[in-house]
């Protein structure tokens, strides 16, 4: 199916590739931590591959299997005009839990990203905005880290700021089309 | 008839019973009664309770056969809120915050099981029951509530008035009023 996504990736970064497995169709490709962005962008950059569609990014915690290293970043790409689908695993050990961002690449992976990081405590060098997206500021630690305790909450005792990254320009210009009559 | 009374006075001193028409209570009774009667709800919807809600307010059930079809968006116009749905750790102070923007008489239905104790959310987000935050009145279970459920709650919620039973706002407001009058430690 995907056989020359495969020999694309193989070709230009056979050194980096871990694993190629081809699962029903599935192409996953595990790619070396210090390579990962250069395939990211080649994958959207080469015209052949052409995955112009970041669809997820997302991570998984593998404390159980108790290999090395205990994190993987997965990335989940698309191709509009090939209508393929690459899965680009990267492995992340716990004491430097650090990947670099692709926002420069795909602009939708920025609330991915913040996802995986609020999740995982996994941080993506050069984000812009690195800070958590779903868990409110008090939270402490990582919820789908395996060995978080299932129900430990945090309070969060006065409203989070939810508008924190609307600059004030766009803040301005949002008051100035609110047109509620109780707002006046 | 004594003199210089209008002829009802007069016929209620006597004992005799009122003329047609007229019936004697007292205020506070009669505040009570209208209060139960003229419930203005406010929605604190989270999720698919809030559907079952708008269901309850609309003709089918039709909540203005009890007084309280008047949906308010606004906390300062409404004496009834109804939490129907989850409420997960990053709202709580917003619920609080919206509750407390309500002027007394308030009353809190929690409607469903997420609003109620968290619900199937056992979980690192979800707060185990709006009760950590605000005083509720009315626990409503299900998940979701049928429309005579919630109706059923109100109902119960105006019992509860009309027996003139003190809200949690009522208790709250007395306790407060309580320790202000209590004599202070000095230089502890």
């Amino acid at each position: 199916m995907a056989e020359f996504v495969a020999e694309n990736l193989r070709r230009s970064f056979g050194d980096a590739l871990e694993r190629v497995s081809d699962e029903h169709g599935d192409l996953t490709v595990w790619v070396d931590r210090a390579r990962v962005h250069d395939l990211l962008e080649h994958c959207k950059r080469d015209p052949e591959l052409d995955f112009s569609f970041c669809m997820d990014v997302t991570a998984v915690d593998y404390l159980s299997l108790g290999g090395r290293p205990r994190f993987a970043v997965v990335y989940h790409l698309y191709s509009l005009t090939t209508g393929k689908r690459v899965r680009v695993k990267t492995g992340v050990p716990e004491d430097d839990p650090v990947v670099a961002t692709a926002v420069d690449v795909w602009k939708s992976t920025d609330w991915f990203e913040r996802e995986v990081y609020d999740m995982f405590g996994i941080r993506f060098e050069g984000h812009p905005n690195m800070k958590r997206i779903l868990c409110h500021r008090d939270f402490q630690g990582h919820a789908l880290r395996k060995d978080y305790p299932a129900d430990l909450r945090w309070k969060l005792l006065r409203p989070d700021d939810l508008l924190d990254e609307i600059s004030s320009d766009e803040m301005q210009r949002i008051r100035a089309r609110v047109s509620h009559p109780l707002s006046e | 008839m004594k003199a210089g009374l209008p002829p009802e006075r007069a016929a209620a001193d006597s004992g005799a019973p009122p003329p047609e028409g007229v019936f004697t209570t007292t205020l506070d009774k009669m505040v009570r009664w209208a209060r139960a009667g003229s419930l203005w709800p406010l929605p604190f919807g989270t999720a698919c309770c809030a559907i079952e809600f708008m269901s309850v307010v609309s003709s089918h059930y039709d909540l203005a056969r009890f007084g309280a079809e008047v949906v308010r968006f606004s906390p300062r116009q409404s004496d009834m809120m109804i939490v129907a749905g989850t409420v997960v750790d990053k709202q709580a102070p917003i619920l609080k915050l919206i509750y407390e923007q309500m002027c007394a008489p308030k009353w809190v239905i929690s409607m469903g099981v997420c609003a109620s104790s968290g619900g199937f959310y056992r979980a690192y987000h979800v707060m185990q029951g709006i009760d950590e935050v605000v005083p509720v009145d009315v626990y409503v279970p299900g998940c979701p509530p049928t429309p005579e459920g919630l109706i059923y709650a109100i109902m119960k919620l105006q019992e509860k008035i009309e027996s003139g039973q003190p809200s949690h706002w009522q208790v709250e407001a007395e306790r407060r009023a309580a320790s202000d009058r209590a004599p202070q430690p000095v230089g502890a």
